[in-house]
């Protein structure tokens, strides 16, 4: 679904990302593990379109995505959430969630300023569709709270749902369980779970929690100082020396 | 009574300026300071155009709102891509430059000297010659001007400019083009701000380079701060009561020296002061429900 070959980036001096070449099978779960600056947020940053790389190409579901803009890179069917999140503050949630849908008739300036039938139709059921999915992340009660005055748990709740409204292929997520209660994680690795059973989702992880990580993913890249260190199952990861003397420790 | 009908008639020009500011600031986030450029544009080639060429007025006056857009839309090619405050200093220098123009395009604008002479508003051949007639007409403008801007801001298409303007690497996570919205509020808003002119010159019947300064765009500014960013109603509401605030000031028996420079520093302490503690405005943009 997702091959990245060769990839580098650097950012002056520094070499993020280091010639890293991987590739994400459809229906898969993948998990992107590493120290801190390992260059894990900034391929996320690369293959979303964010920044463009030094060396290396991105294809995805087999064509040539390098230097697209994140725009174009979400139509194709990618959706991100940040490891710090990115909720449009001074609106309320479920503007954040009809945010997400793409091709939405009412975006365009002189259908949505005519309010068309096809605006409004698409309007409820975009509605409802969001009704659907801050009910399973729990935030059905906030729909109208302006998404600032929410805690950083549930925004960042907010945006993993909002990139759902998106209806994407391959499902990016930063760090999705950082700052959230131990019930809701599970909540949300249920639903993560079923998108890839029922709805052949493909989804990309970078986690800091090994719980998580080893629990969800079904196959694991380690990344240190840019560089892919070890690739392969969580069994096979969490034994490997390498990725225990850079990350895991003992 | 005369003095009240002018000064509604001015609020409303004012007001449609304050939409104008409304939908580029406030919904869309793009710190517009030329807004005077874009108000002097539509002002001059309307009278212009009527004045010297005797194009009917209603054509004219579209012609001034086709060339603000069009300004606007050349304008905002290289700059919309400007985040905040970049955006800001090149819309400024847009203003300065466009009032200089005004200023020493002798042979068109007449320089210093003004325009006058322009030739009063008129529909299907009826003259619009005297105050409480052009304030029906301005009138219907401004409502005309506020039911398109609400239909934007309640539409698909106006949640996407809030997104751009809360987060804009947020909404281009979500698909969303954000350069085209941003282009397309500010050619909106170019446009609406040239209308405004147009009916301040067929109004007055004459303009010079000192109606197009960076005070008015500031004046604007505060209007829609005082009245909530993103709240057309309460911007329309606010350029009311400060303008109402403004001309009182001239019946105060001040002696001209002392009432304009007072004038100007009341609007920039109330300007501080709206920044400082309520920057979103004293009635905040309405949450829309979706049942």
């Amino acid at each position: 679904m997702l091959r990245i070959e060769n990839l580098s980036k650097d950012f002056g001096g520094l070499r993020a990302v280091d010639h890293c070449s991987f590739e994400v099978p459809a229906g898969t779960i993948f998990g992107l593990i590493g120290p801190n600056g390992s260059g894990k947020s900034t391929i996320f940053n690369l293959v979303t379109g964010f920044l463009l790389p030094t060396e290396g190409e991105i294809y995805f579901k087999g064509e040539r995505i390098t230097g697209w803009p994140p725009y174009a890179i979400v139509r194709k069917g990618i959706a991100r959430t940040f490891q710090l999140v990115r909720v449009f503050r001074n609106m309320t949630v479920m503007e954040n969630m009809l945010m997400g849908p793409k091709h939405q008739a009412g975006e365009n300036f002189v259908a949505g300023v005519l309010n068309l039938p096809a605006v409004r139709r698409q309007e409820r059921e975009n509605v409802k569709k969001a009704r659907e999915l801050l009910a399973i992340m729990g935030l059905e009660r906030f729909e109208n709270e302006y998404a600032g005055n929410l805690s950083y748990a549930e925004q960042k709740l907010v945006e993993i749902a909002r990139a759902l409204m998106t209806d994407p292929d391959f499902l990016m997520l930063d760090e999705p369980a950082s700052g959230i209660n131990p019930t809701l994680v599970e909540n949300i690795l249920q639903h993560i779970r079923r998108l890839r059973d029922e709805h052949g989702k493909t989804i990309l992880l970078v986690e800091h929690d090994m719980n998580v990580v080893m629990n969800l993913c079904d196959w694991i890249v380690v990344l240190n100082y840019g560089q892919k260190i070890c690739e392969g199952t969580p069994e096979t990861v969490s034994c490997d020396p390498r990725v225990i003397d850079a990350y895991l420790g003992v | 009574m005369e003095i009240a009908v002018h000064l509604l008639v001015l609020i409303t020009i004012y007001g449609i300026l304050a939409i104008s500011l409304n939908l580029m600031v406030g919904m869309a986030g793009l710190f517009n300071l030329g807004l005077a450029a874009f108000y002097g544009i539509g002002a001059y080639t309307s009278a212009i155009l009527s004045r010297n060429f005797g194009v009917p007025v209603g054509l004219s006056l579209l012609a001034g709102v086709a060339l603000s857009a069009l300004i606007g839309f050349i304008i905002g090619l290289p700059t919309v891509k400007l985040v905040g405050d970049y955006l800001a200093v090149v819309t400024m220098g847009l203003g300065e430059i466009t009032r200089a123009v005004f200023k020493n395009w002798v042979p068109v604008t007449r320089g210093p000297m003004g325009l006058p002479g322009i030739p009063h508003m008129s529909l299907f051949g009826f003259k619009l010659d005297t105050a409480p007639l052009f304030l029906a007409f301005s009138f219907v403008m401004i409502a005309i001007s506020f039911i398109f801007v609400e239909r934007i801001r309640l539409s698909p298409f106006g949640r996407v400019l809030r997104g751009v303007r809360e987060d804009e690497m947020g909404a281009q996570a979500l698909g969303k083009n954000t350069y085209w919205y941003k282009m397309i509020a500010l050619v909106v808003g170019s446009g609406l701000a040239g209308l405004a002119g147009g009916l301040f010159a067929h109004y007055m019947s004459f303009i010079d380079p000192s109606s197009f300064v960076m005070w008015l765009t500031f004046f604007i500014f505060l209007a829609i701060m005082m009245g909530g960013l993103g709240n057309n109603l309460g911007a329309v509401v606010a350029t009311g009561v400060l303008m109402v605030l403004r001309e009182g000031l001239r019946f105060a028996g001040l002696p001209p020296a002392v009432a304009a420079p007072l004038q100007q520093l009341i609007f920039g302490i109330l300007l501080i002061i709206m920044t400082i503690f309520a920057p979103r405005g004293l009635i905040p943009e309405q949450k829309p429900r979706y049942d």
